[in-house]
């Protein structure tokens, strides 16, 4: 009997404004833009709110109340939750009347849907238990499952997470690592006590989520009642069949023209039709389902490309330089101890700005154009690094500030003392030369 | 560690990748198609030419004749260097090259030929509307002795030749068009009588080949041709030709010093006056850049003057013409070439400077920049965005080698031989 886990993953991430060398110095503020349409974080989530949160959110609000075991979960990144807060509340408040129903589960992330579990640790865990204390803050619910920035994954990152305390975690079902196994089972992962793995299920996730409006695939128009045979001919040979997707799918992605709006309202109904199916939460996918064997994953593993692996991110000199250099700040920044420095800091860790600097399907213009608001690559780190600096340039000021006032408070004290310490210490090393050269 | 490990390994995946892709497309050895008899009008070939038509001209004669074309090339036969046709290397020995006794000379301004023309008693006319319209008319002489399908002729001081030729022979007629007056003006008042030159050619075409989409748009706005009767065709680089270069400047490199290129004529079509202005702002960032100026033109005193004015004169190198071989080397020591052209038809010179490996930054005010899609582009206008690129680059070893290298790889896709294919195409429309 096979139970059906969606899972959305919601995010928006604080795009750099057209930032040049002449507004190093001058203007601290990267993300806000009114002057320019493509680049303005407001008009986008506007945009993006009409299209697809707002609707989205009513067509679940009301499967949720017409069908009681119809359930669904999302992660929420903490940078699209501060930008609905400062932009559009009402979405907050549409989310909110979600969870109400009990019968949405959400899953813990980066606050700032970053790459740090590649970079510091530290940071990393920062920024989970930040989003943690937000969904709890917002929700009144705290997250037992949990999902890395774009299904990044590995042994290393499942073993952290668990000693975090989380029970589960998601990944992609990717061929190149599951061979045979069949990604609808639940999994245990390599070298953790007891963490769960849920695979997605790439086929059925992809169908709705990238094929569902293509003409030139032959299963072209799908409906509902189709989609529903499909997941029921998984009977037998599978426990959960993930449906892990991008939540902007729905009118975002998938415009409301295509019809995508229609076919998940006639969606749960379908499924629900074969008496042995159902639909579980993450959570309640692995309380009900023993796993079938550990998954060993030694490199990095995600959703993104047909490569399914960090390339997306992380495969040309520019984005690793500025992946190097963004993370290379981490102490001065910290040490800064000014909430708007780091939090302009963590906002430029979004996994996003490093997506918009890749070069590897630029010429083909593919789906990487489609999701890039900058004109190339190279402008998108050009402004990235702009802001780098001068982000750079305002923790070093704080730091000399610091300092001064240091020495104000008399600590210049022991500082002087142990510069004497120095300098009588190179004074007696040069003397003897100086001896032996008389000599 | 192992994650910048990871970075440059799957770079090298993505450049081999890309590389097996565009060669994939390199020129196939195909049937030579029907061996179309071309009279092709122009008005130089390298190594005598002044700037990117002479190349344009030669490669497109070069990669027509390899996919089976005879051509004819007529040229205006210059006074004080003798052309040496002879030693002109064309793959195929299918192509004969004419002559014309005349002392016409590419991108010369009125003003500029009457100086330049010695008239000590020669068959010349001082005028140079004039000489062209007689170049036109010798064309038709040669239009009756030679045999041929179409007639082709490039840019405006052989349009009259081309008109003349077709009168005679009632041959189709293609005219191709590398820039027109609006562009050599730098979209400042233009003269009325090439204007005029320039419409005559379009309307007694029978098909239009224009080098972009943005010169084919100034066609249909300013001459009021049809769309329908123009083809675009890109120029292309022969990559082959791009050899390995001694670097130049070994001196400045080795002291630290960056360097910024511009190359062409320092006419008001190029934008020599916006690259000098980035240069200020520049300087101010990084005062160890050093900018070269490599060409000359009508506009090289008042560049100069503006460097003193603004106080770089230490930074900017004036160097004059330049033979292709230095040209190569200058291009391998820039740390970045720039083409701020205020109206750039195509812009052949940004493939060169991609092709060795050069980070480039071009004008959107330009045809090439249909084509290309790693390299920066600016207005041409926008001084502050110019010189925030041209830093970035600088600064940013990461940004510099990307353009690098994935620009010389991607302008592979550029070859003349699409070219040829296309103007074959285009042939078999009038034919």
């Amino acid at each position: 009997m096979p139970s059906v886990c969606f899972y959305f993953q919601v995010h928006q991430p604080f795009r750099v404004k057209k930032y040049t060398i002449f507004d190093i110095g001058q203007d601290h503020d990267y993300f806000e833009n009114p002057n320019l349409d493509t680049l303005d974080n407001k008009k986008i989530l506007e945009k993006v709110s009409e299209k697809c949160y707002l609707p989205a959110n009513q067509v679940f609000l009301d499967l949720l109340k017409k069908h009681p075991e119809f359930k669904i979960s999302y992660s929420i990144s903490g940078s699209l939750l501060e930008q609905f807060e400062k932009y559009k509340p009402e979405v907050i408040e549409s989310f909110q009347k979600l969870v109400e129903t009990g019968q949405v589960e959400l899953l813990d992330e980066t606050y700032y849907h970053s790459l740090s579990f590649l970079y510091s640790p530290n940071e990393f865990r920062h920024q989970v238990a930040l989003h943690q204390k937000k969904i709890q803050e917002l929700f009144g619910q705290t997250p037992k499952i949990f999902r890395n920035t774009e299904l990044i994954y590995n042994n290393a990152l499942a073993q952290e997470v668990e000693k975090m305390g989380y029970k589960g975690i998601l990944m992609e079902g990717a061929d190149h690592i599951l061979h045979w196994r069949n990604p609808n089972f639940i999994h245990k992962a390599a070298g953790t006590e007891n963490l769960k793995l849920l695979l997605r299920n790439y086929k059925l996730s992809d169908d709705i989520a990238f094929r569902f409006s293509n003409h030139d695939w032959a299963e072209h128009p799908l409906q509902a009642p189709k989609y529903g045979k499909w997941i029921s001919q998984a009977n037998g040979n599978g426990h959960v069949i993930n449906l892990f997707m991008d939540y902007e799918t729905f009118g975002e992605h998938q415009w409301e023209t295509t019809g995508i709006f229609e076919f998940l309202k006639n969606l749960p109904e379908e499924i629900l039709k074969n008496k042995d199916n159902d639909f579980v939460t993450p959570s309640e996918a692995i309380e009900r389902y023993q796993d079938t064997g550990e998954l060993d994953v030694q490199d990095y593993v995600s959703w993104a490309d047909i490569e399914r692996d960090l390339s997306a991110w992380l495969s040309n000199p520019m984005q690793n330089d500025a992946l190097k250099k963004v993370y290379s700040l981490e102490k001065e920044i910290l040490q800064s101890e000014d909430d708007q420095i780091i939090s302009d800091w963590r906002k430029l860790q979004t996994s996003d700005h490093f997506y918009y600097m890749c070069t590897k399907y630029f010429a083909d213009g593919d789906v990487h154009k489609y999701f890039n608001p900058y004109e190339s690559p190279y402008e998108a780190f050009i402004n990235y690094m702009n802001a780098l600096r001068d982000l750079k340039g305002r923790a070093k000021s704080i730091a000399s500030a610091k300092r001064k006032k240091a020495r104000k408070a008399g600590k210049t004290v022991t500082k002087s003392k142990s510069r004497k310490k120095l300098s009588s210490v190179k004074a007696s090393t040069k003397k003897p030369k100086l001896a032996k050269k008389a000599k | 560690m192992q994650i910048s490990r990871y970075a440059r390994k799957k770079y090298r995946d993505s450049l081999s990748a890309l590389l097996s892709k565009v060669k994939s497309f390199a020129p196939r050895q195909e049937k030579p198609l029907e061996e179309q008899k071309i009279l092709m009008f122009g008005w130089e070939l390298p190594p005598f030419n002044s700037g990117g038509l002479g190349v344009a001209c030669y490669e497109l004669a070069e990669s027509l004749s390899k996919r089976g074309s005879r051509i004819t090339f007529v040229l205006p036969k210059r006074q004080n260097i003798k052309l040496p046709f002879a030693d002109l290397v064309f793959a195929s020995d299918r192509i004969e090259i004419s002559e014309i006794d005349s002392p016409l000379r590419p991108y010369q301004t009125r003003s500029s030929y009457s100086k330049n023309v010695i008239l000590d008693g020669s068959q010349y006319d001082p005028n140079l509307i004039g000489e062209v319209v007689r170049y036109g008319k010798q064309a038709g002489k040669i239009a009756k002795k030679k045999k041929f399908d179409v007639i082709h002729a490039h840019d405006w001081l052989s349009f009259p030749a081309g008109i003349e030729a077709k009168r005679i022979s009632h041959k189709p007629l293609v005219v191709h068009v590398h820039a027109t007056e609006f562009d050599r003006s730098g979209n400042g008042p233009i003269d009325q009588r090439i204007f005029e030159i320039e419409k005559a050619g379009l309307e007694n075409a029978d098909r239009v080949i224009t080098v972009s989409q943005f010169t084919k748009n100034r066609i249909i706005k300013e001459y009021g041709v049809n769309s329908n009767k123009i083809d675009v065709v890109h120029n292309g680089i022969n990559a082959a030709k791009v050899a390995e270069a001694q670097k130049s400047f070994k001196k400045l490199k080795a002291n630290g010093k960056k360097i910024v290129l511009f190359l062409g004529r320092i006419t008001i079509q190029k934008g020599p006056d916006y690259f000098i202005q980035a240069a200020k702002k520049v300087i101010k960032f990084k005062p160890n850049t050093i900018f070269i100026m490599a060409g000359s033109g009508d506009m090289e005193k008042q560049v100069i003057n503006q460097t003193a004015y603004l106080g770089i004169s230490d930074k900017v190198v004036f160097t004059g013409f330049l033979s292709q071989e230095k040209l190569n080397s200058i291009y391998s020591s820039a740390d970045v070439y720039i083409m701020p052209s205020v109206s750039e038809p195509f812009g052949i010179v940004a493939l060169e400077a991609l092709a060795n490996k050069t980070p480039t930054i071009i004008s959107n005010q330009s045809g090439v920049s249909e084509t290309v899609k790693n390299v920066l582009k600016v207005d041409f206008w926008d001084v502050d965005e110019i010189a925030n690129k041209i830093l970035s680059v600088l600064s940013n070893k990461s940004l510099s080698q990307c353009l690098a290298d994935m620009g010389s790889i991607e302008v592979q896709d550029n070859n003349w031989d699409q070219a040829a294919a296309k103007c074959l195409q285009t042939y078999k429309k009038v034919v």
